[in-house]
């Protein structure tokens, strides 16, 4: 080597003596740290309450009377007919949310957009997608709690208000993460195939789809977990399933019945856990 | 090879008129990607760009391709401006044009060949390409279109089986199924072996003659490039340095091509050496 191309940079002024990054790190971390604390005491958080010797005392008192749980045949089998509605309801409200979601995430993903090729989004399509988050965050705002209070006036006392509810709350919240997956996959093989002319749909199904399908499925399936729980809330304004059977087991103090209900809860989240790393494994 | 809808067309001529382009992200920049580029490339011509990293090559693809709006001046394919149509025509237009960029687009869970596929997407219906997502309609043409580039026998690879040299040929086997007319190619060998370079090189020029194909091609193989592109085309910081054929590009020419005038320091290569002696080496690299 004649001249050695590392005499070309002064270390001294090229290069600084520490990360630049680090105090705006340093000062984001005492910053939340500041705002957590007030947040704790407006709270009243005093976990330690819990281990006082009285409501130690309450609390295995209201465990005893889980056990044992309640095996008769006859209870049994209600549980196993609310367990299928539950099941069902849960189901068909998360379909209804994926027919909401799916296309509403498709018009707010940025990375699909053909006019956003040129260098900005236009005006049109920016405005069409912030209306489309708008939306999303419409149907989420309001709980699925409340959505089935009003559904159980609409229609009736019944496992179609909770459906409903369900279908619209999580229709927001699964359109609004589906758009976030799509967003922060790789936009460049999408973009190159919008840039040579496919069209939105195609490039969203042969550049966006095979890198974000394990995420979608998996968050999809989750949610059906969260809607086999909302559904028991869900149960007790009136939407039918195990929810309302819970509700009356409660009122009557029967916690062998809830500790029984309980553990097919345990089993429906844990097949719904098996159901999503199976799916994810065989999709990757 | 059979070719797409388009096939027997002439391929499309290209006309960049003084222009110019900054991108927004870059005010600060010290210059434009592009500043008043004149080109003119006639139907079915090839043409090889060359010029040091930096210089505008990929704007330039870009532009042409109507992926990019320039914003001063005009491009013209066929004598037609991309954004002066509307979009559903702006769309058929892209279809007529393949742009490949120098880093593969290809999912990496898609198997090759449907990521191959994809080059006839603006050619087929939705239906079709849903379809074509669960069971491949034409594994044959596929299949034809990966055999000049060695790799019909990975047609039902994964592409994140493949390696990156794999995948630039992938990516370029797509330009001989798209049903486009004009091709943007760049830097399409950067990750090929010479060899295999070589070949893909004398593929793409095949096909594109064979079907009057226009063709547009940006390198740094400068030997490789004069030595089979009728006409070069020199960029240099943004602009049009020399367009002559191939034949006539001067050494000088190259040479100040290559030649930077503001001094960028190389990345510093720490050989066994330079960690033994040197004193300029700063005390972090040591």
């Amino acid at each position: 080597m004649t001249t050695d191309p590392v005499t070309l940079i002064s270390p001294s002024r090229s290069l600084p003596r520490r990360d630049p990054a680090l105090p705006g790190r340093l000062a984001w971390l005492a910053v939340s740290l500041l705002l957590l604390w007030p947040l704790l005491v407006l709270t009243e958080f005093r976990p330690w309450q819990m281990l006082e010797a009285r409501s130690l005392r309450v609390t295995a008192h209201f465990l005893a009377g889980f056990l044992p749980p309640a095996l008769n045949a006859d209870f049994l089998a209600t549980v196993a007919r609310e367990t299928w509605r539950t099941v069902a309801i849960a189901t068909a409200g998360v379909s209804l949310a994926l027919l909401v979601a799916v296309p509403l995430a498709l018009i707010a993903t940025a990375s699909l957009s053909v006019s956003s090729l040129a260098g900005r989004m236009a005006a049109g399509p920016f405005a069409v997608r912030q209306a489309t988050r708008a939306l999303m965050v419409a149907l989420r705002t309001v709980p699925e709690l409340v959505w089935a209070l009003v559904f159980v006036r609409v229609v009736g006392l019944g496992p179609t208000a909770g459906v409903l509810a369900i279908g619209l709350t999580y229709g927001g919240m699964l359109g609004k993460v589906f758009a976030e997956i799509l967003e922060s996959s790789d936009a460049h093989p999408t973009r190159m195939l919008l840039a040579n002319g496919s069209g939105r749909l195609q490039a969203f199904l042969y550049g966006l789809l095979p890198q974000a399908a394990p995420e979608l499925t998996s968050y999809a399936i989750y949610r059906w977990e969260c809607a086999i729980r909302s559904s028991v809330v869900l149960g007790f304004v009136g939407a039918g399933g195990l929810g309302q059977q819970m509700d009356s087991s409660l009122k009557m103090l029967a916690g062998n019945e809830v500790a029984t209900m309980l553990l097919v809860f345990f089993g429906l989240v844990a097949l719904a856990d098996a159901a999503s790393a199976w799916l994810r494994k065989s999709l990757r | 090879m059979n070719r797409g809808v388009n096939s027997g067309r002439p391929g499309p001529s290209l006309r960049l008129e003084r222009v110019s382009v900054r991108y927004p992200g870059a005010q600060s920049a010290p210059r434009p990607a592009l500043q008043q580029v004149d080109l003119q490339i006639g139907s079915g011509e090839h043409v090889v760009v060359v010029g040091p990293s930096g210089a505008g090559k990929t704007t330039l693809l870009q532009v042409a391709a109507g992926a990019l709006r320039a914003q001063h001046g005009r491009v013209l394919l066929d004598g037609e401006d991309p954004w002066s149509i509307g979009a559903a025509r702006r769309r058929q237009l892209r279809g007529r044009l393949f742009l490949a960029p120098q880093v593969p687009p290809l999912p990496p869970r898609q198997r090759v060949v449907t990521a191959v596929l994809a080059g006839r997407l603006p050619a087929m219906s939705l239906a079709a390409s849903l379809r074509s997502l669960l069971v491949p309609l034409e594994i044959a043409r596929a299949s034809a279109a990966l055999a000049p580039f060695d790799l019909s026998d990975r047609l039902f690879d994964r592409v994140d089986r493949l390696s990156g040299g794999e995948r630039q040929r992938v990516s370029l086997a797509r330009a001989l199924l798209a049903p486009a007319r004009l091709w943007l190619l760049d830097e399409p060998l950067s990750s090929l072996d010479p060899v295999r370079a070589a070949r893909a090189l004398q593929t793409l020029r095949e096909q594109a003659s064979l079907h009057g194909i226009t063709l547009v091609v940006s390198m740094h193989q400068v030997e490789l490039a004069l030595a089979n592109f009728p006409r070069a085309v020199g960029l240099r910081d943004g602009t049009v340095s020399f367009d002559a054929p191939s034949s006539q590009v001067s050494p000088e020419q190259l040479r100040w091509l290559y030649a930077h005038t503001p001094p960028v320091p190389p990345p510093p290569e720490l050989g066994p050496e330079d960690l033994a002696g040197s004193a300029a080496v700063p005390m972090m690299w040591r």
